[in-house]
């Protein structure tokens, strides 16, 4: 991996339906994704002046308003800090369809990482999660990866 | 500041889950005209409007323009100010900041929302950042539910603990005739209403509400001339996260904003014991839990002892620290509005015009604003000029 400027890693999201918006990922944001890809892993990066892990990796951490470059190998696991079950459905302005509900949205930290990661775990049953339950990320098949937050497609539970 | 600064009137519109009557600008107009007749003015003594709605919500943009002949402001100096959930109380931020500057005397503060012309959680999703968070995200009550998890996890709170919060504030709002919902419910109807994302049911949280509230502020010396007991602005205070959410919320520290706009508000006021030393709270609580947690932010009550302290009834309209006499944004929640309205309920105690819903005698209030991304705003007023 290299923070060097190389556009040919550089990702842009596409949406499945046509919306007048492109989002530029960024440099950092496109090496979370192609780190997904080439070595199913997470990566994130570490702020220079208070050392805090940030995933996925960004070019400034916010509060001390400093330019971070340092990146840190994750692994795909973490532990649950809170969620919910969504069930009322409405419709998904990413998409302009219905949002498939129920689906449960947890709010993971990662191993190695100080702050948390937002996804979908693959338990709607609220008797079966429980906050301080241990994840796995279940990642698409290599070559269907396209760059996007979907290339995970979920957490497991596994303890 | 150049010059203290009171509110002196107030106006907000009937409240109900849909305004076919009105247009935006027509329903921004009936708040706007009672503000003014509050306290004795017409829009000709207004010198500057500011005013705030939810970002994307009733797909009207330059709404500062649009709402031209619902605020009067034709000719005028006006400021657009939209800061989502905290909308209304950073209305009345900036009026108050344009009064205080010495700039203005005469400044109307006005948030408004046509929620049933809105999809609201479709537009509030946008608020997340398109590429990491928009793909799980749905909107405001699954993201405070998430809150509610981790909280309940942290010190045992259970889902009656909340519910009480709900039916505190609902009863409350039969003593309001502006409040949306009035129906008096009960712990068992909180507990058997439908679960919408676990572990928020539908009476944990506020209802989709069209109307819209007029706040105007004066300057010291117009003030005492407008109004009998103006309510004086002692303290304001802001402070935000930013938009990763997996960062903006940690749960060991509580909501961290809210915890320090409050501080910096209670050392402007000179406050030391909160729930002591206020009369009155009008807090943005959006949700039920938000009623036992949020207050141990306020620092009216230790870590993990908001369960018990809203049980004990120290909450109550005779308790230590009366919360949300309006009915709160449980019965009223046209958002772009609800801050202000908070801001107008605290100052409606202060200034004693509150009907039915006001307490013996108030002295200091509090109001605060909430936002999307765990973001809070507060103002402290009070009927001493200081
Ligand atoms: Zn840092």
């Amino acid at each position: 991996m290299t923070t060097e400027r190389d556009y040919d890693k550089l990702l842009t999201v596409a949406l499945d339906k046509a919306m007048p918006y492109d989002w530029s990922i960024g440099l950092h944001g496109s090496m979370f994704f192609q780190e997904i890809r080439e070595n199913q892993r997470f990566v994130g990066i570490r702020c220079p002046q208070c050392k805090k892990v940030y995933v996925p990796p960004r070019r400034v951490c916010g509060p001390c308003y400093t330019e971070m470059d340092e990146l840190v190998p994750l692994s795909d696991t973490g532990t649950l800090r809170a969620f919910s079950v969504v069930n009322y459905p409405f419709i998904d302005p990413n998409t302009g369809g219905q949002r498939p509900v129920p689906y449960t949205y947890g709010y993971i930290q990662m191993d190695g990482a100080d702050n948390i990661f937002s996804h979908i775990i693959n338990e709607t049953d609220v008797s079966k999660i429980e906050v301080g339950m241990r994840l796995k990320a279940v990642f698409k098949p290599k070559e269907e990866m396209q760059g996007h937050i979907t290339d995970i497609i979920h957490f497991d539970i596994i303890s | 500041m150049a010059q203290k600064v009171a509110i002196v009137g107030t106006g907000q519109t009937d409240h109900k889950s849909h305004r076919p009557d009105v247009t935006g600008q027509e329903m921004i107009r009936e708040a706007v005209d009672r503000a003014l007749e509050d306290c004795g003015i017409t829009i000709r003594d207004i010198d500057a409007i500011v005013i705030g709605n939810m970002d994307h919500f009733e797909s009207i943009n330059y709404v500062d323009n649009w709402s031209i002949e619902g605020s009067g402001g034709f000719m005028k100096p006006i400021m657009k100010v939209t800061t989502g959930g905290t909308t209304g109380a950073s209305v009345a931020i900036a009026a108050y900041y344009h009064v205080a500057s010495g700039m203005f005397d005469r400044v109307l503060a006005i948030g408004w929302e046509k929620n049933s012309e809105s999809d609201t959680t479709g537009a509030i999703i946008t608020c997340s950042d398109p590429i990491w968070d928009r793909f799980s995200y749905s909107g405001a009550i699954p993201s405070l539910a998430t809150e509610a998890t981790a909280y309940m996890k942290q010190y045992g709170a259970t889902q009656e603990d909340a519910a009480r919060v709900a039916v505190r504030d609902r009863n409350n709002a039969l003593n309001n005739p502006h409040a949306h919902l009035q129906r008096p419910i009960t712990l068992e109807d909180v507990m058997s209403s439908p679960m919408l994302a676990h572990p928020i049911k539908l009476l944990d949280v506020c209802p989709r509400t069209d109307g819209a509230c007029a706040v105007v502020f004066a300057a010291d010396g117009e003030a005492q001339r407008l109004a009998k007991q103006p309510a004086w602005v002692h303290a304001t205070a802001v402070r935000h996260t930013y938009s990763w959410f997996g960062d903006s919320t940690d749960y060991d520290a509580g909501l961290v904003s809210l915890a320090r706009a409050s501080q910096e508000a209670y050392k402007k006021a000179g406050i030391s014991n909160p729930a002591e030393e206020l009369d009155v709270a009008e807090l943005y609580l959006p949700y039920t839990y938000a009623g036992i947690k949020w207050i141990e932010d306020l620092n009216f009550c230790g870590r993990g002892e908001g369960a018990k302290f809203v049980r004990d009834g120290n909450t109550n309209m005779d308790g230590m620290i009366p919360v949300n006499p309006s009915g709160g944004v449980i019965s009223t929640n046209c958002i772009g509005a609800t801050a202000l309205l908070r801001v107008a309920e605290a100052s409606i105690q202060v200034m004693g015009k509150g009907g039915k819903r006001q307490l013996p005698k108030v002295n200091k209030a509090l109001a605060t604003g909430f936002g999307g991304c765990f973001w809070s705003d507060v103002m402290i007023l009070g009927a001493e000029r200081s």
